[in-house]
């Protein structure tokens, strides 16, 4: 690289916890501006609270998270605010208003960030409902939309401030295979257009192989591999072949750690 | 288990729940302060408690209970009455009705009716809305968008509550002691008017103020309760039940109790 250009995510020796059980424990990630980002990894790997922590939701133990050049940890609530303005996320069940219409949902960071009187704002509501293919349907309940326009209305809501950095937890999830795919070069329209950095929550693996530029593999709250797309499918860790080939996890018994843990949720509860 | 053992688990399931009381407790104070907070420096920070949602929150929690507030008020007012007289007429008393129903109304009746009317409606609806939110990351959403939920949810709510109560319990009064009158007045060979100026010579001010100060306690009480159950709920459509369901017991429960202790501390 010729010029050192700050990374839109940082984050280095992340640990945290949930209650008294370690879910991440020394997480480090680098994520290029302008790059898409799959984080891999099966359920309970740990990628849902590392994207809780990168939003802020959640606190991290110990660890340095800095997002846009601003470091998490640092910031008071004012700060935050201004943060997330720069940032979009599109909820895994979508999470859309539901006293609202599709387009109050995605007006809502625009009334509540932007100085716009209702004419603009209605134009710009249409714009970005135009971008995810939703034109005209404003004026439904999110109860009334399928399951995949529900994912690109809160699409919509997410890229309603123009964010330089777009969260998307589990795009594919419960959608049917064809609609994941049109969701899938939404995403790749997405950044091509408008130079945004994604970062993609799944565990769904054909989706991951489209569209990431480089992946990051979780598992048991470590990071287990990262790299462009092909290094990861010849990766020669058995674990990371496993999520690939969708081989059930080999379980190795170990009688002392197994022990142990019996005694230790007897006292724990 | 032997005896002592017993006693031991006991004094640590009593010490867990205090200490579980004392936090929500705390949670409570906290989440008040927050919500003064953002009705006071909102602005500034450009995120106003909106006018249009302590409306809307207005007309749900206050307007919309009316016809139930006044039919409920009514027949207690009437009921009053009836108990009233059979009770009075032992002493040969009757015409003490008046001070009787007015001051039982005022100072008791309607606050606390109109305080587990709308403990029921709207802190269960409150509690069930925020709680939904939660589950269905609505929350979460409002937070990364950059709006804080207490500012957004609660702030409304408590003052909607705050300015609906006191309201209600003003129309409770008038209502009760209609329900009262239609009864009583024949009876006592009194047309109405002069019921009805009986009753206003057998009240002073403060015996209706008292009304409306409890009823503002029992306005924080519930949305505070209500508020904060919410915002406490895990564990999907099951949880959202039971917080409902929670906000509405522990809600009156507190209404009623706070409803004693401030009856005692004004009469002493």
């Amino acid at each position: 690289m010729s010029t050192p250009v700050e990374p839109a995510i940082e984050v280095r020796d992340l640990v945290t916890h949930y209650g008294r059980r370690q879910i991440l424990r020394g997480v480090n990630l680098r994520v290029e501006p302008g790059e898409i980002r799959v984080i891999m990894g099966g359920s309970g790997s740990g990628k849902t609270t590392l994207l809780r922590n990168l939003l802020a939701l959640n606190r991290p133990t110990s660890g340095e998270i800095r997002v846009l050049g601003r470091n998490l940890t640092g910031l008071d609530e004012p700060q935050t605010d201004a943060l997330r303005r720069q940032i979009g996320v599109s909820f895994q069940g979508g999470a859309l208003f539901n006293s609202m219409t599709v387009g109050e949902n995605v007006a809502m960071p625009l009334r509540e960030h932007a100085k716009l009187d209702e004419s603009t704002l209605r134009v710009m509501v249409r714009l970005k409902l135009e971008v995810v293919n939703l034109a005209g349907f404003e004026h439904l309940m999110p109860a009334q939309l399928s399951g995949g326009m529900v994912k690109r209305a809160a699409l919509a809501r997410a890229i309603a401030l123009d964010p330089k950095l777009l969260f998307f937890d589990e795009p594919s999830a419960g959608l049917d295979p064809v609609v994941a795919v049109e969701l899938d070069e939404l995403i790749l329209k997405l950044r091509d257009a408008l130079r945004m950095t994604i970062v993609v929550v799944t565990h769904v693996l054909e989706s991951a192989v489209k569209i990431a530029d480089r992946i990051t593999v979780l598992d048991a709250g470590t990071v287990i591999a990262d790299g462009p797309v092909s290094e990861i499918r010849d990766h020669p860790s058995e674990q990371v072949q496993d999520l690939f080939l969708r081989r059930p996890r080999q379980v190795e018994v170990d009688a002392d750690e197994y022990l142990r843990r019996l005694t230790e949720e007897s006292v724990g509860s | 288990m032997t005896a002592a053992a017993r006693l031991l688990h006991w004094s640590e399931q009593l010490g867990r729940s205090a200490g579980a009381a004392v936090t929500e407790l705390g949670y409570l104070a906290a989440l008040l302060a927050e919500s003064v907070y953002w009705l006071a420096r909102g602005r500034g920070r450009h995120q106003p408690v909106r006018v249009a949602a302590v409306f809307a929150e207005m007309m749900e929690i206050g307007v919309r209970a009316i016809p139930i507030c006044a039919l409920l008020l009514f027949t207690v007012g009437t009921m009053l009455a009836i108990q009233g007289l059979h009770t009075l007429e032992t002493f040969g008393a009757q015409t003490k009705l008046v001070p009787l129903v007015a001051l039982s109304i005022t100072r008791e009746f309607a606050p606390l009716i109109v305080g587990i009317l709308v403990a029921g409606r709207s802190g269960s609806a409150l509690a069930a809305r925020i709680g939904t939110m939660q589950v269905s990351q609505e929350i979460d959403a409002l937070r990364v968008i950059g709006v804080n939920p207490v500012r957004y949810l609660v702030a409304p709510s408590l003052v909607a509550m705050l300015v609906m109560l006191p309201m209600l319990t003003i129309l409770a009064d008038g209502v009760g002691i209609a329900g009262a009158a239609v009864y009583g007045a024949p009876r006592l060979d009194l047309s109405l008017a002069v019921f009805a100026q009986q009753t206003l010579d057998s009240l002073v001010a403060g015996d209706v103020l008292q009304g409306i100060g409890k009823s503002v306690i029992f306005a924080m009480l519930i949305a505070l309760i209500a508020c904060s159950t919410g915002f406490s709920v895990s564990g999907g459509a099951e949880g959202v039940g039971r917080a409902a369901t929670r906000a509405v017991v522990v809600s009156i429960s507190s209404v009623v109790v706070a409803d004693m202790v401030f009856t005692f501390l004004l009469n002493r």
